[in-house]
């Protein structure tokens, strides 16, 4: 929890802190890693479906932090080794079908 | 074979030859993106024919009739797809289930079984025409299910640890508990003699082997102390064990959370030796014929292909083929070995004993490979 402040400071318009490239990086890495265990269509496996419908009442907070920290006891890892906070929110956003 | 004989004397000059194909050097590759597969010819080092139309297949796995005529194709879906391999076409298909895993055939070749997620439990089914035989609902999703003599298949369930054998070789199936593996098991083998069914567990540390030989064996837990030292890593990938190795003797086997592979003496269940490796490994496969297996990694550092000789537990030669190694198959003695980059959208093939590249072959966002010898391989 102790990104949390850090994270609704950040909470601004997500997109434009990535840069295309980035994006498409971010992206590939949603359809591919993510989809190893959410499924390629999202639609879940061994981790929950993540469609725009499963989706619809998370906030992009509480889905970046998922993302960045994880979640003790499931299969669901930590990225923040490889994410940053703002990219986090970027894949929150893209998930919930609000990235341009 | 009466039909071959009639066939080949009937033949025209204008379509003998091109029209009889052997299937046994062919396989297929699985491409995860696009839900087809490419038709692979081991001798010819080529692809030969693509087959489409079967769905999410971003996590994917084939097995194969004794005759290596068709291929029962198990996708993320839950869809269940008959492949001949003959005439590169789907001639059956069925979505039984809302999400699957995996699945198996009898050693008879006569029932196919699905393990799936949503929901969770196993599905069996006709080989020949699909139709379902048998539905064994679980308590939670299902994994590591494998074929296992006479027309039995074992399974274990993530959410509860439960591990059942079920006998479908009277009318009606029986099913036995064969007791508790542990928390969260994320996958199963079992060995080439179908004597140990083993469980790997993601929720604690260690792996569970049942005895199946004996029918009042007791579960067993092995490797429970492996990495008291330090914090685990994430695992950004579920380590595989189909390809589990048993080399020299031993286990081969993935550290969850830990870039190591633990070496375990397949009768005391003891651990051996600790190999440190390149990174969270996914699977680890034994080179045929040889002391050596090798190994890939989880994501970030899947570029990267290890050897490591089972006599010394040491690395003894480290590749990098491409980006987003998935999997790697052995021709069945040895000699190649085909790596899928999912990146760079190919499979390429390796000599084993240079350990140099012979062949690339383009494929779309290629996971698994599957050579028809798999057809005769318990367990797989």
């Amino acid at each position: 929890m102790r990104s949390l402040a850090a994270l609704l400071l950040l909470a601004l318009p997500a997109a434009a802190d990535i840069a295309p490239g980035r994006a498409t990086e971010l992206e590939h890495m949603v359809l591919q890693d993510c989809g190893s265990c959410h499924g390629l269509t999202r639609k879940g496996g061994l981790g929950r479906p993540l469609t725009e419908e499963a989706l619809a009442h998370a906030d992009r907070e509480g889905l970046a932090l998922i993302i960045l920290d994880g979640v003790q006891g499931t299969a669901m890892p930590p990225w923040r080794p490889l994410l940053t906070e703002a990219e986090a929110l970027w894949i929150a956003d893209y998930l919930k079908g609000e990235t341009p | 074979m009466k039909r071959l004989c009639l066939l080949a004397f009937l033949a025209t000059p204008l379509w003998a030859g091109d029209e009889l194909t052997a299937t046994g050097d062919l396989g297929l590759v699985i491409e995860r993106a696009t839900g087809s597969l490419v038709l692979v010819d081991r001798s010819d080092r080529a692809a030969v024919g693509r087959i489409e139309g079967l769905g999410d297949l971003s996590h994917a796995s084939l097995t194969y009739s004794p005759d290596e005529h068709f291929a029962y194709v198990f996708g993320r879906d839950g869809g269940l797809t008959k492949v001949d391999i003959l005439t590169r076409a789907v001639v059956a298909r069925t979505v039984q289930a809302g999400n699957s895993i995996g699945g198996a055939i009898s050693d008879d070749g006569r029932l196919v079984a699905v393990s799936n997620y949503e929901p969770g439990g196993v599905k069996v089914f006709d080989a020949d025409t699909l139709e379902l035989v048998a539905d064994i609902p679980a308590a939670g999703k299902t994994i590591g299910l494998v074929d296992v003599p006479g027309r039995r298949f074992a399974w274990a369930v993530w959410d509860t640890g439960e591990v059942f054998l079920g006998d479908f070789s009277g009318k009606a199936p029986v099913i036995t508990s064969l007791g508790n593996a542990g928390k969260n098991p994320f996958d199963a083998v079992l060995t080439d003699d179908a004597h140990t069914y083993l469980v790997g567990l993601f929720g604690e540390k260690g792996v569970t082997a049942f005895d199946l030989w004996d029918d009042a064996a007791q579960p067993v837990k092995f490797l429970t102390d492996y990495g008291k030292e330090g914090e685990d890593m994430p695992v950004y990938k579920m380590p595989h064990l189909q390809g589990w190795a048993f080399t020299e003797g031993q286990y081969a086997l993935p550290a969850v959370g830990r870039h190591k592979i633990l070496w375990v003496d397949r009768d005391s269940q003891e651990t051996t030796a600790t190999t440190p490796v390149h990174g969270q490994p996914v699977f680890i496969i034994a080179q045929p014929a040889s002391p050596f297996v090798w190994v890939n990694f989880a994501t970030p550092l899947n570029d990267t292909v290890q050897v490591v000789d089972s006599r010394s537990h040491e690395v003894v030669a480290t590749l990098t083929p491409g980006k987003a190694v998935l999997h790697m198959e052995f021709a069945p003695r040895g000699a190649e070995v085909w790596i899928s980059s999912r990146d760079d959208n190919k499979v390429l093939v390796y000599d084993t004993k240079t350990r140099e590249k012979v062949a690339e072959i383009p494929a779309e966002a290629p996971s698994g490979i599957f050579f028809t010898a798999r057809a005769h391989q318990t367990g797989l």
